[in-house]
């Protein structure tokens, strides 16, 4: 029985040993820092500050990523759309997983009835298309981030419902835990010290790649104008306003889609670094 | 007048390709035309991989590094893929250990046997007769039904007939069996060694027998390997083998079997340890750590097979010597 | 007559998690929209009420249940949907019955395609991609499912449109749409590029799923077997590894078909294509809210009827489930 501490190093030394997920938390990261910097305000230039005299020049020293119709500095709102992205997909995810999970676990572990109406209720969102639904919501609740991240949260649950019950009915199946009950150790305990373990692992790749749909279906959101509201950055807002632009300024539609890009690549990345390096059977994919 | 075998294993060589571990390291027995030969070992010996390296079988990761193995004089394993493709089935079959893994869960089992003559002969109006001709003769009941079902519906006693009919449709010169009754109850084992037994007299077939249990191959084959660690240590006839074991491996196997003769009250006599890999065997005989008759010899030289009364050894201190 | 007997009849479990399903979907889609405050609703018809006949406020009152308990709005509403009332749009006084008959041909015409292309794409190059693993090709091919993926179908289709009609003037999808009755070449020009960024979508899914399965396939014992037997390579690969790989990839298209009727709304929108989507995001844009809510139960039904299909088609294809 390897401790925690243990299990953990073991855990890390796997996962550095794939390239991909090294690749990938790299790209996260580097996305991370850009949102920090949008935070702080470190940004060259107010992402909302017009620059009459240089709308629509190509990426310079002044204007890394060049200047868009107004003359707002591409860079700086890319910064800020990715800060947005960012917000809103993680608090979307960690909403959906902190309802989904205990519900998946309680569905598991109690079974029956109660189990039976969880699943059909998640059911009823698995593999429908997030978009449709977020729409509905995002259309009946507002435009503000945290409607977009409530809207997105309420529609990733069922995934985490599911994906935090497979395990447990796998455990729940097997000899010690009937024995452990037979013993008399509390539900509590047993969920704390077997359940919990083999549950962890599944939930954590499921964030990381909830987390590359939610950047997804913002952006999506956003493009069609249902998130942020211009003049404030969103990527996906960002692409949209690129459309009448594009052929004669690049600038304005390949960076946000590429920051899209690289973040969605790197969440994806990780996820399967994670699953690698925790999954018992080690299979690489 | 000496008789050209049908299949001459000649230090044969296994090992993974990825960080080389040594498997089957030189392997070599020969079989003759007509001649059943078995090969006894533990898992982990390296017998099914011998097996499966004759047909060109071995799982992905590991292969040959060294030896020949000749069939009617050609090199099985110098053959272009077509040519060893033409073998398969054809002269050589095999069977193998797990009868509901190693048929096609989807496709119907009528079809997987007119598979074999649709890869060599080409299917003729004779092709279905022969195929239930065979089905009938393994002892397959309702042979109309069989044609058109399906593996999983059939007992595992049923499913090793069946891959034995179609190891057996092309009248194959050499069946290659890799434990085949292992994984079968022990009254069906009897049904299916019978089976077998009929089968290959009727065909005049040479036949090679995988297998871990020494009782299985005594009524079987006319002569014997055993292997151990990825080694052959001894080979004879079987009566030679089951009378006068010279290995000390052979020996333990032998004390080991349960025998209807004795008192109730006698302990099984097991030998002690576990296998040894063949990859950590390095200047010496893997079978020191457990041999009783082991000596500072056999930790430093790697003992090679000699010819002893009517059989070889790979000991240095064989049963019956000093 | 106990239920668990009855549960043992082929298809009453199955009918009765379906009708589950839709149960809670219509709950879900009458509680959403519940949350704008009921004025808003009744404001509109008087402000645009000049589309409207009376009988179609009538109607729509019955299909919101106006005036009525939550409870209560959502039985009117269920009645009034189940008997085929749809609503109406208010700015137009068209009914979404009739708006759905048009709408609904074109998003099937688009998901068929894209799901076609996806599926014959994402197939070629998992095999591709399974036949060395871990080797030069595997990683082309798996960085191509990653891309695809993560490249999102706005940036894709914007990309098409900018380069297509702002460089190369060719723009099919700027004129009418044609159904394929009316001008099938036209509609197919414009259909080609809108079903090109969704095969691309529905390629990647389908790609690691083939590549997983047939990798694991590989290792069976009955494919050792069909090369012991003498089965020439090509056979053993069509059909014993494929079609034993089939099941899974045939779920997963499945799915894709079925996301791709609804989860299309966005290329719809930059392809000007008069699909379903594009109707339910005008719909929202406008605040029509009886086509939104019909709208997606519409489609809710026909993605609960598309999952049914698939598991009746592999259980055809695994002889090894019970029927």
């Amino acid at each position: 029985m390897r401790n925690k501490e243990e299990k953990a190093k073991g855990a890390l030394h796997y996962y550095l040993q794939s390239t991909s997920g090294i690749v990938g938390a790299v790209l996260v990261l580097v996305m991370i820092i850009v949102a920090i910097c949008s935070i702080f305000g470190i940004t060259p230039y107010d992402p909302v500050e017009q620059h009459i005299e240089n709308i629509l020049q190509g990426p310079s020293a002044h204007f890394w990523f060049g200047t868009d119709e107004f003359g707002r500095d591409v860079f700086s709102r890319t910064l800020e759309g990715m800060r947005r992205s960012l917000t809103v997909s993680i608090t979307a995810v960690t909403l959906a997983a902190t309802l989904g999970v205990p519900f998946g676990i309680l569905a598991g572990y109690i079974g029956k009835w109660f189990d039976q109406l969880v699943t059909r209720v998640s059911d009823v969102f698995f593999a429908f298309p997030a978009i449709l639904l977020a729409l509905a919501i995002v259309a009946s609740l507002g435009n503000d981030w945290y409607d977009t991240a409530l809207a997105i949260g309420v529609v990733y649950t069922p995934i985490f419902i599911r994906v935090a019950r497979g395990p447990v009915l796998t455990v729940k199946e097997m000899d010690y835990i009937k024995i452990s009950r037979v013993l008399g150790f509390s539900s509590f305990r047993i969920l704390r010290k077997h359940v919990f373990p083999n549950v962890f692992a599944p939930i954590v790749v499921q964030i990381a790649l909830s987390l590359s749909w939610a950047i997804l279906t913002e952006s999506g959101l956003s493009f069609l104008g249902l998130g942020t509201q211009p003049p404030t950055p969103s990527l996906g807002l960002m692409v949209s306003e690129a459309q009448p632009l594009a052929a004669f300024a690049w600038w304005t539609l390949v960076f946000p889609s590429l920051f899209i890009t690289i973040v969605v690549v790197g969440l994806n990345l990780v996820g399967d670094g994670l699953r690698d390096a925790l999954d018992p059977a080690r299979r690489s994919s | 007048m000496t008789v050209q075998p049908l299949l001459s294993v000649i230090d044969l060589g296994i090992s993974t390709i990825q960080d080389p571990r040594v498997l089957v390291n030189n392997v070599s027995f020969h079989i003759n035309p007509g001649e059943a030969v078995g090969v006894v070992g533990e898992s982990g010996s390296g017998k099914t991989l011998s097996a499966l390296s004759i047909l060109g079988l071995l799982p992905r990761g590991v292969g040959v590094v060294s030896g020949e193995i000749l069939f009617n004089g050609k090199n099985l394993l110098t053959l272009k893929p077509e040519e060893l493709r033409q073998i398969r089935g054809n002269e050589i079959a095999m069977i193998y250990q797990d009868p509901m893994t190693a048929l096609n869960p989807v496709m119907k089992l009528g079809k997987q046997l007119l598979e074999v003559i649709a890869s060599h002969d080409g299917i003729d109006s004779e092709s279905d007769n022969r195929v239930r001709a065979l089905l009938s003769e393994v002892g397959i009941p309702d042979v109309n039904r069989a044609m058109e079902s399906y593996a999983h519906e059939f007992s595992g006693g049923m499913r090793q007939r069946i891959m034995i009919a179609m190891a057996l449709l092309l009248s194959p010169k050499l069946l290659i069996a890799d434990e085949p009754t292992t994984a079968l109850d022990v009254t069906i084992q009897q049904q299916i060694l019978a089976l077998v037994s009929d089968a290959r007299k009727k065909r005049d077939m040479s036949m090679l027998w995988i297998t871990h249990d020494l009782g299985v191959v005594a009524n079987l084959v006319n002569r014997l390997n055993v292997m151990y660690a990825g080694r052959i240590v001894e080979s004879g006839t079987v009566e030679e083998i089951f009378r006068r074991p010279k290995h000390p491996y052979t020996a333990g196997l032998l004390s080991s079997l349960p025998t209807s003769t004795g008192t109730n009250r006698e302990r099984l006599t097991s030998i002690s340890g576990v296998p040894e890999k063949p990859w950590l065997v390095g200047n010496s005989c893997g079978f020191a750590a457990r041999c009783s008759r082991v000596q500072s010899r056999c930790h430093n030289e790697i003992p090679l097979s000699v010819a002893k009364d009517d059989s070889t050894v790979a000991c240095f201190f064989p049963i019956g010597s000093k | 007559m106990n239920f668990r007997r009855i549960m043992k009849y082929p298809g009453v479990s199955r009918t009765l998690s379906v009708l589950t399903t839709l149960f809670g979907i219509s709950v879900f889609v009458f509680l959403v929209l519940r949350v704008i405050p009921g004025d808003s609703i009744t404001g509109a018809f008087g402000i645009e009420t000049g589309a409207l006949s009376p009988q179609q406020i009538a109607e729509l009152r019955v299909y919101y249940g106006i005036d009525q308990s939550l409870f209560m709005q959502y039985i009117s509403w269920m009645q009034s949907f189940l008997s085929g009332k749809f609503g109406f749009a208010y700015s137009t006084g068209v009914s979404v019955a009739t708006l759905t008959k048009s709408s609904l041909p074109v998003t099937i015409e688009l998901a068929i395609i894209g799901t076609v292309l996806g599926v014959i794409l994402g197939i070629a190059i998992g095999m591709f991609s399974a036949k060395k693993p871990g080797s030069t090709r595997d990683f082309a091919g798996q960085l191509f499912g990653l891309l695809a993926l993560a490249i999102p179908g706005f940036v894709l289709s914007t990309g098409i449109v900018t380069i297509m009609a702002n460089k190369f003037h060719y723009f099919p999808n700027g004129y009418e749409y044609m159904t394929p009755w009316e001008n099938p070449w036209m509609n197919f020009q414009q259909m080609m590029f809108p079903g090109l960024v969704l095969g691309i979508a529905v390629a990647a899914p389908v790609m690691r799923t083939t590549r997983s399965a047939l990798l694991e396939t590989v290792d069976k014992d009955f494919v050792r077997t069909a090369h012991g037997k003498g089965v020439p390579n090509n056979t053993v690969q069509l059909r014993h590894i494929l079609r034993n790989s089939l099941i899974p990839i045939v779920t997963m298209t499945g799915i894709q078909f079925g996301y791709l009727l609804g989860g299309a709304v966005i290329v719809e929108k930059i392809f000007a294509l008069p699909g379903m989507g594009r109707q339910i995001l005008d719909a929202i844009m406008k605040r029509e809210y009886a086509t939104v809510q019909s709208s997606i139960m519409i489609f809710a039904i026909m993605f609960v009827l598309i999952n049914v299909a698939t598991d009746i088609i592999y259980r055809k294809i695994d002889p090894r489930i019970k029927k």
